[in-house]
């Protein structure tokens, strides 16, 4: 059957919309990550604007609701003097309520230029993507346990900046891997910039065999899992997992699969700690792992702002 | 009407003939095949390049009257049947209401007699209300008109009401026509494996298939009430069915053209078009599932015909309306898959008439010994169509109210081998090409 174009990108291969980091070269994610270095200064400035989406409005499109990643959207593009709308739209149920793409077709007639979309179900961006007029720009903020290629790609900027080199690295991402759309947009950022080792570590409910089609390594032995690992990417571990029979409860999900100083210890000496946040201390993470000298959680934040501006900028710059 | 049917390749899977010949219809009857000169037509067909068939039977097709019009209307759904050469189609009764009562079964066969574009068997419902705990009055729904009982889309999760339902519908002989899923892990958008995981879909495994499959062998084993498997997917379920059918089970099974030509990889970036149930499931699986329908394993090829509104497709994959159109292109998939298979164009042919008519069984009465198959006194269900034709599926273009199949030529970029021409019902025209349907 004929596969289709990949439909972020243009004819010449650029990135009009970003909706998956699966399928984009190499160069696409390097540029992105040098540019977001150029931004990163900008955050450090007295007035912390630059106008590259001067006049643009940005529609913040949260089916799902998210309060940190919309308000890192939110600086970004405010950063990049873009007017930014806000819309947190509760999830209604298709049967009644305006359909998602009426939705768009609505706010589309009041002149979107760009769309930063979250959604409960996997592949939602990219419907929205297929629909909007060409002008209109389409950021996956994050669908369902497929992608969130921005979180992906602020992981990537924060592991060369700490490690320089991808190509010597071995990487454990450890937790509920199945449900992850973190995790899925980790393994194929790691995996197209040259990272020669990448574990899924986790129980084999949260952490399927199939995963290793993806290019992984399955462990499910936290030991084995990090032993020796330059960076550990943990994940957060939903409340709502105990209940579909995934895990018995989060004290014993810790016990075996939570990061303590003595399991860290496994690793590399010089390894990095990162977590996409919320953290759940005591259930995926300790609090002395969390707030110690591993640890990059918060500096992940910071280059979270300049990933997102060097994204809608390079976006907003490409035509379809 | 006398017709005359001129000069084209007449082939009965059944008898295994096929020769150029006249076949000649009165009174609703094939009278004669083979020359018929002294026959007095009122209407001469040109059948010199085309092939001339029993009409196509079609084990599943949803034709979503009564309660859904707005996904699809007996007059279109028989429409598109007859344009797809369907001379006889089976319905499932997941209609709004069930088809759960002997008055509902009558005014749907009433409806569709009076439209006289296809035979419609309807099934009745195994369960009241697809409930899954009272059984339905299988006797007075066989009255009405009912080939068979299922539980449609709608697994039985009381393993106890199973073994009575097929206990009970065994007492009469009746088949009970189910699609192996269990209730439980069949709750997924997307095949389990390594596509759903790459895409986050959730899932649903082989054992959805095969734990429902070693359930009602089971059970088979203990109550010999004669089962049809509807819409086998997996390699898996073909080898327990084989087992099953080797140990001398009184089991049949069908096949859609769906999990025929497609595997999960065809999902592509969430195309909802390939939203289907059973889920598209992986190469190895379709090959399987090609191989058991060749060697005999598996009886039918069906259509799964399943008309989706648009505002049901439109929708992120996982949210999206299961389903597809199908009965316009059930006869191009089959000679797809014949030809694929390198199988001669009568052992094709048979698995769209002879054989689901012998799923049917005696459960279609004095047909069962004329309709998929071509004989002098047997009922004129007849499909003739251009084996030379190639045509590209524009949605938009098709009679059925669902606009949405996988096989679109946008979806795949090929074309489809072979265009009806003409279908006749009980020796009446139900269909008849357009004179510019060369394209």
């Amino acid at each position: 059957m004929l596969s289709r174009r990949n439909p972020q990108l243009n004819r010449h291969g650029e990135l009009i919309h970003l909706l998956s980091i699966e399928g984009l070269p190499r160069a696409v994610l390097t540029q992105i990550l040098d540019t977001a270095g150029t931004f990163l200064s900008v955050n450090d400035r007295d007035v912390k604007k630059v106008p590259l989406l001067r006049g643009k409005s940005v529609f913040n499109l949260f089916f799902e609701n998210s309060t940190r990643t919309r308000t890192t959207f939110e600086i970004a593009a405010k950063r990049l003097s873009a007017d930014v709308i806000n819309l947190d739209i509760a999830r209604s149920s298709t049967a009644k309520g305006e359909s998602l793409l009426d939705t768009i077709a609505n706010l589309s007639a009041m002149h979107a230029d760009m769309f930063i979309v979250r959604h409960a179900e996997s592949g939602a961006p990219y419907l929205i993507a297929q629909h909007v007029a060409p002008h209109v720009h389409v950021v996956n903020a994050g669908d369902g346990r497929h992608a969130h290629p921005t979180q992906g790609l602020l992981d990537m900027y924060t592991i060369r900046h700490y490690k320089r080199d991808f190509t010597q690295l071995t990487v454990a991402i450890v937790g509920d891997i199945v449900h992850s759309r973190v995790a899925r947009s980790d393994i194929h950022a790691l995996a197209t910039l040259g990272v020669p080792e990448i574990r899924a570590v986790g129980p084999k409910t949260l952490v399927p065999g199939d995963l290793a089609a993806m290019g992984v390594r399955v462990c499910h032995d936290m030991r084995e899992g990090i032993r020796d690992a330059d960076v550990i990417i943990m994940l957060r571990l939903q409340n709502e997992r105990m209940s579909g029979a995934l895990l018995p409860s989060a004290g014993e999900f810790f016990k075996s699969f939570g990061l303590t100083p003595e399991k860290l210890a496994l690793a590399r000496p010089d390894a990095i700690v990162m977590h996409p946040g919320p953290i759940n201390r005591g259930v995926e993470i300790d609090s002395a792992v969390a707030d110690g000298s591993h640890s990059v959680i918060l500096p992940q934040v910071t280059f979270g702002i300049a990933v997102r501006m060097a994204v809608m900028s390079t976006i907003a710059g490409n035509q379809a | 009407m006398k017709i005359l049917i001129r000069q084209g390749r007449v082939i009965d899977p059944a008898s295994g003939r096929d020769e150029a010949a006249d076949v000649a219809i009165a009174s609703g009857r094939i009278v004669a095949i083979g020359r018929a000169p002294d026959f007095d037509a009122e209407r001469v067909i040109d059948a010199r390049g085309l092939v001339v068939m029993p009409g196509l039977v079609d084990l599943a097709a949803r034709l979503r009257e009564p309660g859904q019009e707005h996904e699809g209307m007996l007059e279109s759904e028989l429409a598109a049947a007859a344009a797809g050469g369907v001379t006889s189609l089976v319905c499932p009764p997941d209609t709004d209401p069930v088809l759960d009562e002997p008055g509902l079964v009558e005014m749907l066969k009433f409806r569709a007699r009076k439209l006289s574009r296809c035979r419609l068997f309807p099934l009745g419902a195994l369960t009241r209300g697809l409930q899954g705990t009272t059984l339905t009055e299988m006797a007075e729904l066989t009255e009405a008109g009912c080939v068979g009982f299922s539980q449609a889309e709608v697994p039985v999760r009381d393993t106890q009401v199973l073994l009575r339902a097929l206990q009970y519908a065994a007492t009469y002989g009746y088949t009970v026509w189910l699609r192996p899923q269990d209730a439980w892990l069949g709750g997924g958008v997307a095949a389990s494996g390594a596509v759903a995981t790459r895409l986050g879909l959730s899932g649903v495994p082989v054992q959805a298939e095969t734990v429902a499959l070693a359930t009602l062998f089971e059970l088979v084993r203990a109550t010999r009430a004669r089962v049809h498997l509807c819409r086998l997917s997996s390699a898996a379920g073909v080898a327990m069915l084989r087992a099953a059918k080797a140990e001398g089970l009184p089991v049949s099974a069908d096949v859609s053209v769906n999990s025929l030509h497609l595997t999960d990889v065809d999902i592509g970036f969430f195309n909802p078009d390939m939203r289907l149930v059973p889920p598209l499931r992986q190469g190895a699986d379709r090959d399987a599932l090609r191989r058991a329908l060749a060697d005999g394993t598996i009886d039918a090829l069906v259509s799964d015909h399943d008309p989706v509104a648009d505002d049901m497709k439109q929708l992120p994959f996982g949210e999206a309306e299961p389903g597809a159109t199908g009965l316009e292109l059930l006869l191009s998939l089959a000679l797809r898959w014949g030809a694929d298979s390198a199988l001669p164009l009568p052992a094709t042919l048979a698995r769209v008439t002879l054989h689901p008519v012998q799923v049917l069984g005696e459960a279609i009465g004095s047909l069962a010994s004329s309709a998929g198959r071509l004989v002098e006194g047997g009922v004129a269900d007849v499909c003739v169509f251009d084996p030379a034709a190639e045509w590209s599926v524009a949605p938009e273009r098709l009679l059925s109210q669902g606009k949405h199949t996988p096989f679109s030529f946008a979806s795949t970029g090929m074309a489809l081998p072979g265009r009806v021409r003409a279908t006749l019902v009980a020796g009446t025209i139900a269909y008849e090409a357009p004179a510019d349907a060369a394209s």
